[in-house]
Order: C-alpha cells, then structure tokens, then sequence
C-alpha cells in the first residue's frame, strides 16, 4: 500500500496566523523565568516593568508613535470597543452633546459593528457608509454624513473579508477639515500586511491585534494620540495609566512587538507576496463565472477573495479542507444568522452569489507550488459542485 | 460547524446525486437567495419508487440531508415517502447542528414536492393538493408552522 503524505495550505491567515518560532522563544522566557508581575515593586516586579515599557517602545516604534500613545489590550475587538464608547462618550459630554452621532462604514468587522448596533440601542443616532463596487469608502461621503451631533468617526483601514485597502489620510483629511471629531481605523488586517503609520494617517486612534501578526491570540493594542481623551472601559487596579486595568499579559505584548518588528522587516517581500497574490486570483478568476471580490489592486497583499455562481461557500469551504487546504466563506451557511455576509452585499453583488464566496489569505510562506494546488483543487471543487447543482 | 460522521459520509460521497432523464416525478424547493435549493428525480412504477437522484445547490448539510433522504426512500413504496418526515432524516445522520435542521425540512418538501408533480400527471390531483402546502423549505421566511 502506498501511503500518500497529505499536502496541507493555510490560507486563512485573515483568521489567524502561526506564531513565529523567534517570536515563541522571544516571549517563553517571561513566562517560565521572569514571571514577576510589573506592578510589583521587588526586582522581579521591576524587570517586568521595563519589558514591559520596551514591548511598548518598539511597538510604538513600528507605527511611528510616542511610547505613551500604545496601550494594550486583550484583542483587537476589545481595542474597537474602547476607542468607540470611550471617545464618543468624552467628545459627547466634553461638547455637551445630547444625543451623539457616530459614523462608520457597512463593511466593518463585527467588532465595530455589534458596538454601533448596542450604542445605537443605548440611544445613539447612527450612519453606515456605503462602499463602491471595489469596497472603497469615499473621502466625500464621510464627510457629507457628520452633523453637529457627530461624536465619533471609524472606519477600517483594510477589510477583512475582501482585502480593500481604505483610502484613510485622506478621509481623516476631509473629517478634519469640518471639525475636529475623533476618527478610529480599525487596522487589525493592516498592521503587519502593509507599512502603517499614524501620523501619516493622521488619525487619533489606531488598533491592532497580536494574532494576525503571527504573535499568540488574547492580545491587541490602541494607538491613542496624545491629547485625544477616552472614558475608561475596564476599571481595576490602574495599570495602562489608569485607563485600562488588568495584570498585564507581558508574554503576550513582548511577543506582539517581536511580530510587530519582524513584519516590518520583512515588508521587502510584500512585492512577492503580491505576485503570489495574483497568481492565484489569475487562477482562480479564470474558471468561468467567478469574480474576484474587493479592489483589483487596492488589497491586501495576500488577500485572494471570489465569488462563485451556483455553488455554495460552506460545501466548497468542506470539500477544500478534505484536501487540506484551509481557507474561509462569507457564505450564509457558515454563519447562525442564515444572512450572506454584510461585506459582499455591501458591495452591491446578488445575494444568490454571495453565498458562494470563498476568501484565501496567504502569507510569506506559501509557496508557488502551494498556489498550484489551491488553484487546482478550486477547480475541481467547483466544478465538482456545479455537476451536483441544479442552478448551473 | 461541527457535523456527524455519517454527514461528512453524505457529504463526501453522496449517493444518488445527479439527473434522472426518464423520470415521472420531479420536484424543486428552496432558492437561491435563501442559500439552498434542492432538486428531486424519481421513477415510480407500481407505486413503488424505483429510481431516485438528488441535486443540491447549498451547505454540508443540505447535500447531506437530500443524500439521506434518497436514500431511505429508494426502492420503497410511495407511502413511505409520504410519511418520510424531516426528524427521520435528521436521525439518519445522527443529528445535525440546530441551525441546520432547516436543510432537512427542504429534504422532506423536495421529496413531497415531487410526488405532488407525480399525482398531479397521474390525474390525482386530490393526494397533490394534499402535498402542494405552504413550505418551500426556506425556513427563513417562513411561517408555515409544519415543522
Ligand atoms: C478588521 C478586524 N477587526 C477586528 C478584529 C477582531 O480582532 P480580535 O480577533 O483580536 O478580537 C478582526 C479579527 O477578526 C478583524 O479582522
């Protein structure tokens, strides 16, 4: 009997990603070795302190910010929530504002999202904006939705789902111009992918997530400018200045500036990331009736998402996993709610194509011949799928 | 989502997927903006169901369920098709994921369905208004209270 070695790609580094080997042994020591807690006063206590406040130094570093504009957090979704109750509720009761507005866009993550919605049941007024076909956000649009009563601006610096890459210098620009409203982007898919810098960006908020970095999961960061105020979200024993209780997770944060540094060195390989990028959307968009979702050159490096006429996003997710390629669907079926996901619709598609979408994101490790096999076996899934479809 | 084995066997290799050219009873429920739709062929002769293939545009479970479900009927009677329900089908599986269970209930409409369309070319339409309810399977929406 022949024993076949099972070919294994992850291209669903959107979701998650591997932590680094220099990244694990950076951050194991600060759990085995220096565990002490960075509050304490003993010399234990003390070299975790200092740790602790260089994570923050590169960190800062990374993303061209004062080290006392980087707190850390949990995750990313946690960062989300804080910049928006946080500086909504300030900007609201520093200006006196009743009823606050908030703005951001209809294709945000749920992190975003799910907080506009309990806001918006709390009594805040509310605006999506809509994207073009490509998923861009227009500068103008932002700014013909801010009313007196807006608090609060937050739009995403690159999707999560399709890859667009957000025009956000300039949008920040057109806020700016009218008043000085407190503008988050979420860019927990930007940082690490892309060269990020806030004040190129010029925003007053920036978060960001370890995970996606290839550090572990349960730690995020918000970039907060100096001057910019936000109500505190955990309260607690006084860590992060005050504004953000908790023991530090100093492993965690150690090992997300480690990530933090060596994706910035590695940003030279960007160009051949998006070569592999295309290779496997010029594979893919080349079996008939299938679109590439998202901006054709505006995306993430190693964002490769589509939709398929006449099959389905969960079946196909399956089949491509029986195959060990792992990837992810904005399909209906994948979620509880039985509703395609909110980006594709955003972008105007039928909602019949939108449950067969399926989004691959490589990184640096893929190989080429792992883009031949993603796109071979998207080929055969697909078409094994129309054979059993009574729509195509 | 966390399926059964026996799911991922139907979903895998399912069985009698594919088009019935000489059938007399073909029936389709679902759309495709709900995100499944289900297509059933059979060839009845003597009451009995002596052919049956299934095409599945949805989920895991959906191909799994109408996999099932031919499965159980074919080569029976058309009273056992009648009295077929979605919770047998389910069973069959060894259970499917709560927000699956619509899948199954577009199983048992695709098959009734396609024995409406059976009777009502037999001149009987008497048992197809019977079966002709208000369930397209699309539980979304839906309100029928049959299931
Ligand atoms: C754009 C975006 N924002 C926020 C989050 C949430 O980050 P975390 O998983 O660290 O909570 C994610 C992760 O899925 C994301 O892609």
């Amino acid at each position: 009997m022949i024993f076949m070695e099972k070919r294994f790609v992850y291209a669903d580094n959107a979701a998650t990603t591997r932590v680094y080997q220099e990244v694990a042994a950076e951050m194991l020591p600060y759990l085995t070795e220096h565990y002490g807690n960075p509050s304490s006063l003993h010399f234990m206590g003390q070299q975790a302190k200092k740790a602790l406040e260089s994570a923050r130094e590169r960190t800062a570093s990374v993303l061209g910010a004062l080290p006392e504009e980087i707190y850390f957090t949990s995750c990313g979704t946690e960062s989300d929530n804080w910049a928006i109750r946080g500086a909504s509720a300030v900007y609201a009761k520093f200006n006196k504002i009743e009823k606050p507005h908030i703005i951001t866009t209809a294709i945000e993550h749920h992190a975003v999202l799910h907080t506009f919605e309990a806001l918006k049941a709390s009594g805040y007024e509310v605006t999506y904006i809509g994207v073009d076909k490509d998923g861009i956000v227009s500068p103008e649009s932002v700014a013909a939705a801010i009313k007196d009563n807006t608090c609060l601006v937050a739009i995403m610096y690159a999707s999560n789902e399709v890859g667009t890459i957000e025009p956000i210098a300039d949008i920040v620009k057109a806020v700016k111009s009218i008043r000085n409203i407190p503008f988050l982007t979420d860019a927990v898919q930007a940082v690490g992918n892309i060269p990020v810098n806030v004040k190129e960006l010029g925003v007053d908020m920036l978060s960001f997530s370890g995970h996606k970095i290839h550090a572990p999961k349960g730690v995020g960061g918000l970039y907060i400018k100096k001057g910019v105020r936000l109500k505190n979200f955990i309260e607690g024993g006084g860590q992060e200045k005050g504004k953000r209780s908790g023991t530090e997770g100093l492993a965690n944060i150690i090992a997300m500036a480690k990530a933090m540094e060596i994706s910035r060195d590695r940003m030279p390989e960007r160009a051949s990331l998006e070569k592999k990028r295309d290779k496997l959307i010029a594979g893919i968009t080349s079996i008939p009736d299938t679109y590439l979702t998202g901006h054709p050159t505006k995306r993430l490096p190693g964002n490769a998402s589509f939709v398929f006429k006449g099959i389905e996003g969960e079946s196909l997710l399956f089949l491509l996993s029986a195959a060990g390629i792992c990837g992810s669907t904005g399909s209906a079926c994948s979620s509880a709610s039985l509703e395609p996901s909110h980006v594709l619709t955003s972008l105007g598609l039928p909602v019949e194509i939108c449950h067969g979408s399926l989004r691959l994101t490589i990184d640096y490790d893929t190989t080429d011949e792992d883009i031949d096999y993603i796109i071979e076996n998207v080929k055969r899934v697909v078409e094994r799928l129309r054979e059993m479809s009574p729509i195509y | 989502m966390e399926y059964s084995e026996k799911v991922m066997d139907h979903f895998m290799n399912p069985r009698n997927c594919g088009v019935l050219s000489d059938a007399n009873a073909v029936g389709e429920v679902g759309n495709a903006k709900c995100g499944d739709i289900m297509k059933i062929y059979m060839k009845i002769e003597n009451d009995i169901i002596k052919d049956i293939k299934f095409q599945t545009f949805g989920c895991c479970a959906a191909i799994a369920t109408s996999s099932m479900a031919t499965e159980l009927i074919k080569g029976k009677p058309i009273s056992d098709a009648l009295n077929l329900t979605n919770k047998a089908v389910v069973e069959a599986l060894d259970g499917l994921p709560p927000v699956k269970i619509h899948c199954s209930v577009l199983a048992e409409e695709a098959i009734k369905a396609a024995l409406a369309n059976y009777f009502r070319s037999i001149g009987n339409n008497e048992e197809a208004d019977k079966l002709d309810a208000s369930c397209d399977g699309c539980c979304e929406h839906c309100d029928c209270g049959k299931h």
